[in-house]
C-alpha cells in the first residue's frame, strides 16, 4: 500500500527562485464575453471575465503543488494558460527557463514534450475513433520518434508502465471498449510516452468511483518517482489534495488566496475561505452531522465581482474595509425575505420603490421609497433589521445612511483589495492579516458616525498566531 | 421503525433486455422507508441503485421489466397501469435529479413552473393559494420571493437544484428519491443543500431515500443507510452503525479506499464489479472479498439480522448451521491483475 | 517487456483500417425490427439499380436509341409485347431498353456529382469549422446564399452556364447538381466539427503538440464523417430527382448522349392524353422506385447511425433464472 509522502519541511517551498520549474508572476488571463445578438451586431463587447487575475506562484522541481478551488475559480484556465493552450491576457510563465506568454504556436508545440496534461474526463480525452494503441503512441508520431516499430513497443512499455498490461490485450481495444480508470491509464500513458518534466492533472480521478481513485493516485505516485515529474494537481477536493500534495494554492475567483505548505494549510487554514472549505467536505464519520455554519450563497459571477474582496459577501468574519457595496444589500434583504411569510414581505417590499438600482456595484446607492411612503419608515426598517441581527457583519461596511423625505441615500466604505500577507510559511490575501487593513478599519470605526456603530462583531484583531488545528 | 413504512420493497427485481443477454440491475432488493426518515442508498458506479431508485418510481426505460412488490399506501406499483403511476407520481412520489438544468423548461419563468405542477395535481387551489405555496415552499430552500419571476438561467447551479427540490416538496410527497442530487455542486453548495435535505423530515415528514456514491454523505446526512453491490443489497442499518463498525467486507472494504481528510494510506479494493449479465455465483462480492471463504462461491448468503434493526448478508456473519462442512476454510483463487479495474 | 508478436507492418495497418470500417458501420448489424426491414429493402431495391446498371448492355434488349433491328424499323407507339415487353415509343425506341441505360446515366450522375460535392463540402466544412473566424464567417455567407438560392433554378442556371462549354452531357448535369449540395455537406460537418473542436481529445492533441492539420485529420476528421452517408444516401435520392427535373425541363442530358429517365417522361406527356400509357408510366416508376430504396437506405443508416435518433437495441428480459434468496416473495 502507499504510504503517504514524507513532508519534510524543506521542500515547502522553492527558496531560489532559480530552482523553480515553472514560474508565474502576474499572469492573468481574461475572457471576452460574447454580449447579446444585438451587441454583437454594433460590434460591442459584453466585457469580460477575470478568469485568473493576477496570479504569482512558483512551481518546484519534483514538487507536487495542488491548485485547490471550487468552479468558476479559474483553476482550470490556469492550468491551460500555463500549457499554452489559452492565452495569457499579461504576465509572464517561465517554463524550464522559457517564456511562454507570447510565445508562437511552432515553438510552443516542440516544447510541449516537456509539460502534459491529463483531463478530468477519461471518457472524453481519447479519440473514440482510434484505438488505445494509435491514441498513446501518438505524441510519438507527432514529434517524430522512433521508427513504427519503435514505436509501438515503447507504446507496449508505456501501457505496461501505467499498469495495463498485458499490452497487447489494450493496444487494439478503442477507448469504448475500456472502463473509466482503464481509460485514465491509457490517458496517462500517453501523457507521459514523451518524457516530460510537467504533468499537469486536471482533475484526474473526481470521475472516477471510490474504489479506484486510489489506484490511480498511487500509480501517479508511483511515475513521480520513477520519472521525476513535477505535478500541478488541479482539483475541488481537498481530500485527495491533502495525501497527494506538497504544497497547496487555494484559488478563488481568479486569486490566489491562500498558499502553503499542506500541512499548515490542512493543519491551520488561515483564510476564512480555506476554513470554510475544510469544513464543508462531506466525512464517512458517523460523528459528524451536516456542518451548519457555511458561507451563504455561491460563487459570484466572475464577470461582475464583488468589490474589495471577492469572498467577503460570503464571509462570516468581514468587517468595514472588505468592500461592501450595493448587492450585499440586496443579497441581505432578499435572505430576509426568503423566510418571511407572504404577507410580511409584501409589506416590507412596498416600502422600496424599485430595489434594481442595488444591482449595479457601488459603495453608494439612493434607494427610493414605495409611492407614499416616508424615507424615515424606509430607515427605520433598515435600523431594525440591524438590531435583529446586529452581529451582521454587512453593517460594518455602511459609513452613512441619510434619511431623505422620499428616500434613503447610503453610503459604504471604500474597500480596500486584499494583498498577500505572509503569515507563517503561507501567504493569505485576507485583510484579517493584514495590519495596515485592520488599523485602516479600527480608524474609520472610530470616525463613523453614530449610526453606524457596529455591535457584536468586535474588534477585528490580526489573526497571525496559531490557533491549533481547526 | 416504529412507525408503518411509507413504501415497502419486496423481491425487487430490475432487469435489462440487451442484444447480449439480461442485465440485472437490481436483483432482489427488498427495503422499508418510514415517514420522516432519510435513507442513504450507496454504491459504486453501476451496481444498480439508480435503477433501484428509478424502478421504485415505475419509471423504466425501454426494454427494462420489474418484478416483485413496491407497497405504497396498500397498493403495488409494480403492475400497475402508467396513467396510474402517472397519477401518483408528484403528489405522492416525488424524484429530483443529478442535473437541475435539464429538467427545468427554461422558457417558463419559475412562477409558471410552479404554477402549472400545481394545477396539475391540485386543480381546486386558488391563483392566491397557489402562489402562497409556492413561495413559502421557496423561501424554505432560501429563494427569495423577489426572484419568483425569473427564469431557470437566471439562477446559479445550486439555486436551480433548490428550485428543483421545492418543485418537488410544493406538492407535499410522501416519498421523495433524490438521485446523487448534489453531484454536479460544489463542496459548500453541496453542503447547503445536504442540510436543507436533511431538514426534511422535520419540515415536511417526507420519507427520503438519497441515492449517492459519496460515502461521507450519507454519513452525514442520512438516518439509515443501505449498501449496494452488483443488483444487491449487502448491508443496511443505521449510518452510525454501519459507518462505525461496518458487518460487511464490502462496506468495510469501500469506506477504507474513500479518500478522506484522515486519510493517511491509500486502499483500493482489486478487481471490479462484475457484470451483471453473468453474475458470480453464491456471493457477488467473493472474487474481490478478501474475506472470502469456500462456502462463498457455491451459495448465496442469507439475511442475518444483526442488534438495531442491521441486516447483512454475508456467510461471515452466518447462519454457521447452513455452511457446509468445511465451508470455513479460505477461499483459493487467483491473483486479479491490476488492470482488470473499473 | 514483450512486443505484440503477429502480422507485419503492412498487413496490419490495412486490417485495422478494416477493423474501423467495420466499427463505424458495426450499429448498422445491430439494428432491429422496422428500421432493419428498411434497411434491407431499400438496400435489395438500390442493388437491383446497381446491377441492371452494371450490366445493362446484356440486360438491354436494345441500344437505347436503337429504333431497328433486323432491318426493319419499331412500329411507333407500340403498346407493351413479346418483342418489346414495355412497349415502344414515339420514336420507335424500346422503352424498356431506354430505362435499362437510363439506369446507367442516373447513377453515373448521383455518383460523380456526390463524389464532386462531397469531396468539396466536407473539407470546407472541416477547414471552416475547426479554424472559424473570418474564413468562417465569409464561407457560411456564401453557402448560405446558395442554400437559399431555389435549388432547381440553381441547377438550371449552371447547367445553361456550363451548355456552352462543356456541352450538355453527364459531367454537365453532375456539376449542375453538385454545387447544390455542397452547402448542405458543408453545414453538416462544419457544425459537427465545431461541437468535436470542443471535445477534450481534440485539446489533449493541441497538448501533445499535435498540428492543426494533424488535429483535422486524425481526430475531427473520423469523428465527423460518420454522419456522411446518411446525408450521401439521402442526397443520392434528391438527386435523381433533381436531375430527372433538369432532363424534364430539357436541361439536363441531351437525348444524344444518353437515356435520361425525365427527358422520357417529358416526351410521354402528350402520349398520356391520348390514352398511350406505357411511355411515361415505365420511366416515372423508374425514378421512384430508385428515390424510394435510397430513401429507404438512408433513413435506416441515419437512424442507426445518428446517436439522437438512434435507440438502443433492446432484448428480451428474461426472470427466469435462478435469482434473489427472496425473490418476488412478499
Amino acid at each position: 500500500m502507499q504510504r503517504k509522502p514524507e513532508l519534510a519541511g524543506g521542500h515547502a517551498s522553492p527558496s531560489a527562485h532559480d530552482s523553480a520549474l515553472v514560474s508565474i508572476r502576474g499572469l492573468k488571463t481574461y475572457y471576452s464575453i460574447r454580449g447579446s445578438f444585438a451587441q454583437r451586431l454594433i460590434g460591442r463587447e459584453a466585457g469580460h471575465v477575470k478568469a485568473v487575475d493576477d496570479v504569482s506562484l512558483d512551481l518546484g522541481r519534483g514538487e507536487v503543488l495542488g491548485l485547490v478551488g471550487e468552479s468558476g475559480s479559474g483553476k482550470t484556465t490556469l492550468g491551460r494558460t500555463l500549457l499554452g493552450l489559452v492565452p495569457a491576457t499579461e504576465g509572464s510563465v517561465v517554463f524550464d527557463g522559457r517564456e511562454i506568454v507570447g510565445l508562437r504556436d511552432r515553438d510552443l508545440r516542440e516544447l510541449r514534450r516537456k509539460m502534459q496534461v491529463v483531463f478530468q474526463d477519461p471518457h472524453a480525452s481519447l479519440n473514440p475513433a482510434m484505438t488505445i494503441e494509435q491514441s498513446v503512441g501518438h505524441p510519438l508520431e507527432i514529434h517524430k520518434i522512433g521508427t513504427s516499430d519503435e514505436r509501438r513497443r515503447r507504446v507496449a512499455e508505456t501501457l505496461d508502465t501505467v499498469g495495463l498490461s498485458p499490452p497487447e490485450q489494450f493496444m487494439v481495444k478503442y477507448p469504448s471498449d475500456l472502463s473509466g480508470g482503464q481509460k485514465q491509464r491509457a490517458v496517462i500513458a500517453r501523457a507521459i510516452i514523451l518524457n516530460p518534466v510537467l504533468l499537469v492533472a486536471d482533475e484526474p480521478v473526481s470521475m472516477l468511483d471510490m474504489s479506484v481513485r486510489a489506484k490511480i493516485l498511487e500509480l501517479m505516485l508511483e511515475l513521480k518517482r520513477e520519472f521525476d515529474l513535477t505535478y500541478l494537481y488541479i482539483t475541488h477536493d481537498l481530500a485527495t489534495a491533502k495525501f497527494f500534495c506538497d504544497r497547496i494554492a487555494i484559488m478563488y475567483l481568479g486569486r490566489i488566496v491562500e498558499i502553503g505548505p499542506s500541512r499548515a494549510i490542512y493543519e491551520n487554514p488561515r483564510h476564512p475561505y480555506t476554513k470554510a472549505l475544510l469544513r464543508a467536505i462531506p466525512e464517512p464519520d458517523p460523528r459528524r452531522k451536516v456542518p451548519r455554519d457555511l458561507p451563504r450563497g455561491e460563487v459570484p459571477d466572475a464577470a461582475r465581482p464583488p468589490l474589495g474582496c471577492s469572498f467577503h459577501p460570503r464571509c462570516g468574519q468581514a468587517f468595514e474595509v472588505c468592500g461592501w457595496e450595493t448587492r450585499d444589500l440586496r443579497d441581505l434583504l432578499e435572505q430576509r425575505w426568503a423566510h418571511q411569510v407572504e404577507e410580511q414581505y409584501e409589506a416590507e417590499r412596498a416600502l422600496f420603490d424599485d430595489i434594481s438600482v442595488l444591482d449595479s456595484s457601488a459603495v453608494h446607492a439612493r434607494l427610493r421609497t414605495g409611492r407614499g411612503v416616508p424615507g424615515a419608515a424606509l430607515a427605520g426598517l433598515l435600523g431594525s433589521i440591524r438590531d435583529e441581527n446586529p452581529s451582521e457583519p454587512f453593517w460594518t461596511g455602511v459609513e452613512q445612511v441619510a434619511t431623505e423625505t422620499d428616500a434613503v441615500d447610503i453610503r459604504w466604505r471604500e474597500p480596500l483589495s486584499p494583498r498577500a500577507t505572509g503569515v507563517g510559511d503561507v501567504q493569505v490575501e485576507c485583510h484579517l492579516y493584514d495590519d495596515a487593513a485592520l488599523e485602516e478599519a479600527a480608524r474609520r470605526r472610530e470616525e463613523g458616525s453614530p449610526h453606524t456603530t457596529v455591535g457584536g462583531t468586535g474588534t477585528p484583531t490580526r489573526q497571525g498566531a496559531p490557533e491549533g488545528s481547526a | 421503525m416504529t412507525a408503518a413504512p411509507v413504501v415497502s420493497v419486496r423481491g425487487l427485481r430490475v432487469y435489462y433486455g440487451t442484444l447480449r443477454g439480461t442485465v440485472r440491475a437490481v436483483d432482489g432488493v427488498s427495503l422499508d422507508i418510514g415517514a420522516g426518515e432519510v435513507l442513504g442508498l450507496v454504491g459504486e458506479s453501476g451496481c444498480g441503485k439508480s435503477t433501484l431508485g428509478r424502478g421504485i418510481l415505475g419509471l423504466l426505460p425501454d426494454g427494462a421489466a420489474s418484478k416483485g412488490d413496491v407497497i405504497y399506501g396498500g397498493r403495488n406499483l409494480v403492475g400497475m397501469s402508467e396513467k396510474d403511476l402517472r397519477r401518483l407520481r408528484g403528489p405522492d412520489l416525488g424524484l429530483i435529479f443529478q442535473e437541475p438544468m435539464t429538467r427545468l423548461d427554461p422558457l417558463m419563468r419559475i412562477e409558471d413552473q410552479f404554477q402549472e405542477t400545481l394545477e396539475q395535481h391540485e386543480p381546486g387551489l386558488s391563483a392566491r393559494e397557489v402562489r402562497k405555496r409556492s413561495l413559502e415552499t421557496l423561501g424554505r430552500m432560501g429563494i427569495p420571493p423577489t426572484r419568483f419571476r425569473q427564469y431557470p438561467h437566471e439562477f446559479s447551479g445550486g439555486m436551480r437544484q433548490r428550485i428543483m427540490i421545492a418543485l418537488a416538496l410544493v406538492l407535499r410527497p410522501k416519498l421523495l428519491i433524490a438521485d446523487e442530487p448534489t453531484t454536479s455542486l460544489d463542496v459548500i453548495v453541496e453542503a447547503q443543500i445536504l442540510r436543507i435535505l436533511a431538514d426534511l423530515r422535520r419540515n415536511f415528514d417526507t420519507a427520503l431515500l438519497l441515492i449517492t456514491h459519496n460515502l461521507g454523505i450519507v454519513a452525514e446526512a442520512c438516518d439509515r443507510v443501505a449498501v449496494m453491490y452488483a443488483g444487491k443489497i449487502v448491508e443496511e442499518g443505521l449510518a452510525g452503525d454501519v459507518f462505525a463498525e461496518p458487518a460487511h467486507p464490502y462496506t468495510r472494504e469501500l469506506l477504507r479506499s474513500t479518500i478522506s481528510l484522515d486519510t493517511k494510506e491509500l486502499h483500493s479494493i482489486p478487481g471490479a464489479p462484475p457484470n451483471l449479465i453473468t453474475p458470480p455465483p453464491g456471493c457477488r462480492f467473493h472474487p474481490r472479498c478478501p474475506d472470502a471463504m469456500a462456502v462463498c462461491p457455491t451459495k448465496e448468503p442469507v439475511e442475518q439480522h444483526l442488534a438495531h434493526e442491521r441486516r447483512v448478508f454475508c456467510w461471515l456473519r452466518g447462519p454457521e448451521q447452513a455452511i457446509p462442512a468445511g465451508g470455513t476454510s479460505p477461499l483459493e483463487r487467483e491473483e486479479i491483475a491490476v488492470a482488470e479495474e473499473a | 517487456m514483450s512486443t505484440p508478436a503477429g502480422m507485419g507492418p503492412s498487413g496490419w495497418r490495412g486490417a485495422r483500417r478494416l477493423a474501423g470500417v467495420r466499427r463505424a458501420f458495426a450499429p448498422v448489424a445491430e439494428a432491429r425490427g422496422l428500421t432493419r426491414s428498411m434497411l434491407w429493402l431499400g438496400c435489395a431495391i438500390t442493388l437491383v439499380f446497381v446491377a441492371i446498371a452494371l450490366f445493362a448492355p446484356v440486360v438491354a434488349p436494345y441500344d437505347f436509341d436503337t429504333f431497328e433491328a433486323d432491318g426493319s424499323r419499331f412500329a411507333q407507339l407500340e403498346a407493351p409485347s413479346w418483342d418489346h415487353p414495355m412497349g415502344t415509343n414515339v420514336q420507335s425506341t424500346d422503352v424498356l431498353s431506354r430505362i435499362i441505360w437510363g439506369t446507367r446515366t442516373e447513377l453515373k450522375v448521383v455518383l460523380v456529382s456526390l463524389l464532386f460535392s462531397i469531396s468539396i463540402g466536407v473539407p470546407l466544412g472541416l477547414l471552416s469549422g475547426y479554424f472559424g473566424g473570418k474564413l468562417d464567417r465569409l464561407l457560411v455567407l456564401f453557402m448560405d446564399a446558395l442554400f437559399v438560392f431555389p435549388f432547381l433554378l440553381l441547377a438550371i442556371v449552371i447547367a445553361f452556364l456550363l451548355a456552352d462549354r462543356v456541352g450538355q452531357g453527364i459531367l454537365t448535369a453532375a456539376i449542375a447538381i453538385t454545387a447544390v449540395y455542397i452547402p448542405l455537406y458543408f453545414r453538416v460537418v462544419r457544425n459537427h466539427t465545431i461541437s468535436i473542436r470542443e471535445e477534450p481529445f481534440v485539446e489533449a492533441a493541441r497538448a501533445l503538440g499535435a498540428r492543426p492539420f494533424t488535429i483535422i485529420r486524425k481526430y475531427v476528421f473520423f469523428n465527423v464523417v460518420q454522419n456522411v452517408p446518411p446525408l450521401a444516401t439521402l442526397n443520392a435520392a434528391d438527386a435523381i430527382l433533381t436531375l430527372a427535373a433538369l432532363g424534364f425541363l430539357g436541361y439536363g442530358i441531351q437525348p444524344t448522349q444518353g437515356a435520361e429517365w425525365g427527358y422520357d417522361v417529358n416526351r410521354a406527356v402528350s402520349d398520356a392524353a391520348s390514352g398511350i400509357w406505357w411511355t411515361g408510366l415505365f420511366p416515372g416508376l423508374a425514378i421512384v422506385l430508385l428515390v424510394v430504396g435510397l430513401t429507404l437506405v438512408g433513413e435506416g443508416l441515419s437512424e442507426t447511425m445518428n446517436p439522437v435518433l438512434r435507440k438502443r437495441p433492446t432484448g428480451t428480459v428474461d426472470f427466469s433464472s435462478d435469482s434473489g434468496s427472496e425473490a418476488a416473495g412478499s
